[in-house]
């Protein structure tokens, strides 16, 4: 024992006293920091005081969802990075991806997160989405049915739905850009 | 021989571990002092930490109480369930719905007479410094990923480099079916559990839309119940997995979604292990991992053999493979690494003067600084409205906001880790 500690004394290179901010803390001010977002995505913080509790919206400016305003939530808890953030949809869209409960189907939100990628991945990852809807993992399956079948009829139903349109009984919510 | 009566020390106790004690072996170091020191120091004066009392908490417990450590404490939050008793042999029927720490540390004083186990039933992060300033060395039997991010950053943050006491050797012991590891952390000299976070298995996670869609295994019923259908239908109301009512809920709308797509074998066994993400604990492997753990408390605080760096693996599914090596710290970790300077700072500096200081210092090399304290972020140069909410803070005295001796972190896309300010008024 007596070794062990006057190994310590000869470290006195190694670290002094570090502070009590938590490693998830560190890396979430590092990751919000240090967005690079392009202008089509805006985060937005209820209390700016807590940075793990905040939205972004999506405005994609090219692709069938042009023209709409995707708000997602994010949830941040102090196993981050270890655990991937929470995120929902705020919104009952129509999208192959996202469920009317807001649930998005992102492999980097779920089986594929590891703690080397960051919030700018996730960000970027949800902004596909808007591009390229997948209708290979659907989580309105209705939806991905519609693009799977006829594109053409897909596209009608989104513009339909980004006005508040109601599609075969559910009500969208209208998230056109004012 | 006669066997001791549970009431009386047991004779010959210490016979085996004397033998390495009263002589040196090939390996030791030369600064080792046979004899009286090293058992004495042992048996009257160490002081350990057990942090878990489940599976390899049970091992550690009895072997460091048959190795001789006479003053021993545990702390474990959780009660003793059924299923635990199979290996978890300080346990009895009779203990079941009890708190494992007690239970525990009552029936290692009852069996080996003459050690002192001080329970504590609850949370280790009820426990402050003071508490784990008074312990010799700490070992981790856990289960969980966050306790241990927690107690290793508090740890490492305990470290006064004034007083070489204050670090305290942490030994972590993990098991995962028939893989596990211990290792050996010097919080601030060796690497941390921080430093190795992007070694972890990733829990078992199905695509959301599998769940959704197209579920083939049991296991994706028990996934759609619990990802989504308990949020639709619950709302906020938080899932607890120890309470029988949410898992007997999971189970019965699993098993309708099972019958739905036709698929056989959803159990309220798999419910609860699915949704507590349970591997089943072997035994023999809890044994090694905690007789390797024990091995390295008794080298360290004996010096009687040189211990390990600082990481053994062991793997037990294809035969008994294990390999040791040397888990280097990360420059980049936010716990261990990065940079901790003194920074004199006058009394009428502002926040902004503190960042012009910073960025013009030639020895950090730093631009566009992000500055907070554990409480409250001093100024964020992004995103926009965290800017703009913080940039009111830029023109008001740094001493109105950040106490002596506080740390402010600064992070900053040109650094690599993140860097520590220790402030000093002048």
């Amino acid at each position: 024992m007596i070794k062990i500690w006057s190994m310590k004394k000869n470290e006195d290179s190694a670290a002094k006293k570090k502070p009590k901010t938590s490693a998830a803390q560190i890396r979430v001010q590092k990751d919000l920091t240090e967005l690079d977002l392009p202008s089509t995505m805006q985060t937005n913080f209820p209390d700016p005081a807590d940075l793990l509790n905040f939205t972004l919206t999506i405005q994609p400016d090219e692709g069938m969802y042009k023209g709409g305003a995707f708000v997602f939530s994010f949830n941040i808890n102090s196993n981050y990075p270890h655990e991937p953030p929470k995120v929902k949809c705020t919104q009952t869209i129509y999208h192959p991806n996202v469920d009317l409960e807001g649930n998005v189907c992102l492999n980097i939100l779920r089986e594929d997160w590891k703690p080397v990628l960051n919030l700018n991945t996730v960000m970027v990852g949800l902004q596909y989405l808007f591009l390229e809807p997948n209708a290979d993992d659907p989580l309105n399956k209705e939806a991905a049915e519609d693009l799977r079948r006829n594109r053409e009829a897909f596209l009608q139903n989104v513009k339909n739905s980004l006005r508040g349109g109601n599609i075969r009984g559910t009500q969208y919510d209208r998230v056109l850009i004012a | 021989m006669s066997v001791a009566s549970p009431l009386s020390p047991l004779p010959g106790r210490h016979y085996h571990v004397d033998q390495i004690l009263d002589r040196p072996g090939p390996r030791t170091d030369p600064a080792f002092v046979p004899g009286e020191t090293p058992k004495t120091f042992l048996r009257e004066q160490s002081k350990i930490l057990v942090i878990g009392a489940g599976g390899l908490g049970c091992e550690i417990l009895a072997n460091l109480a048959l190795s001789g450590f006479n003053d021993i404490h545990v702390i474990d939050m959780d009660t003793i369930d059924i299923s635990n008793l199979n290996r978890q042999f300080l346990f009895r029927p009779k203990d079941v719905g009890k708190p494992k720490a007690i239970v525990a540390a009552e029936f290692i004083m009852r069996r080996v007479p003459g050690v002192k186990v001080t329970p504590y039933f609850g949370k280790i992060q009820d426990k402050d410094e003071d508490y784990y300033l008074q312990f010799n060395i700490i070992i981790c039997g856990l289960d969980s990923v966050e306790a241990r991010r927690w107690i290793n950053a508090t740890l490492v943050n305990m470290v006064d480099p004034e007083n070489g006491e204050s670090m305290k050797p942490l030994i972590d012991g993990g098991t995962e079916g028939f893989k596990g590891q211990a290792r050996l952390i010097l919080p601030t000299i060796t690497s941390c559990y921080e430093c190795s976070l992007d070694m972890l298995n990733k829990p078992t996670a199905f695509p959301i839309c599998t769940i959704a869609n197209t579920p083939r295994l049991p296991e994706h019923c028990i996934e759609w119940a619990s990802v989504l259908e308990w949020p639709r239908v619950h709302g906020d109301k938080k899932m607890d997995t120890d309470d029988p009512e949410h898992i007997g809920w999971l189970y019965k709308i699993a098993s309708a979604r099972a019958k739905e797509f036709n698929i056989e074998g959803v159990t309220w066994a798999l419910t609860q292990g699915v949704v507590k993400n349970i591997i089943p604990a072997i035994a023999s492997t809890n044994a090694i991992i905690a007789a390797s753990c024990c091995s390295e408390a008794l080298k360290i605080v004996t010096t009687c053999a040189p211990y390990i760096n600082n990481y053994m693996m062991f793997i037990g599914t294809e035969s008994v493979y294990t390999y040791t090596f040397e888990h280097e710290k990360r420059p980049e970790c936010p716990v261990c690494g990065g940079e901790t300077i003194d920074i004199s700072v006058g009394k009428e500096w502002t926040v902004e003067r503190l960042i012009e200081v910073l960025v013009e210092r030639q020895d950090i090399q730093i631009k566009k600084p992000s500055l907070s304290t554990s409480t409250k972020q001093l100024y964020l140069q992004a995103p926009k409205q965290l800017e703009q909410a913080t940039r009111p803070n830029l023109g008001k005295l740094l001493s109105e906001l950040v106490e002596e001796g506080d740390q402010i972190t600064v992070t900053a896309s040109s650094l690599p880790f993140n860097l520590s300010l220790r402030v000093t008024y002048v």
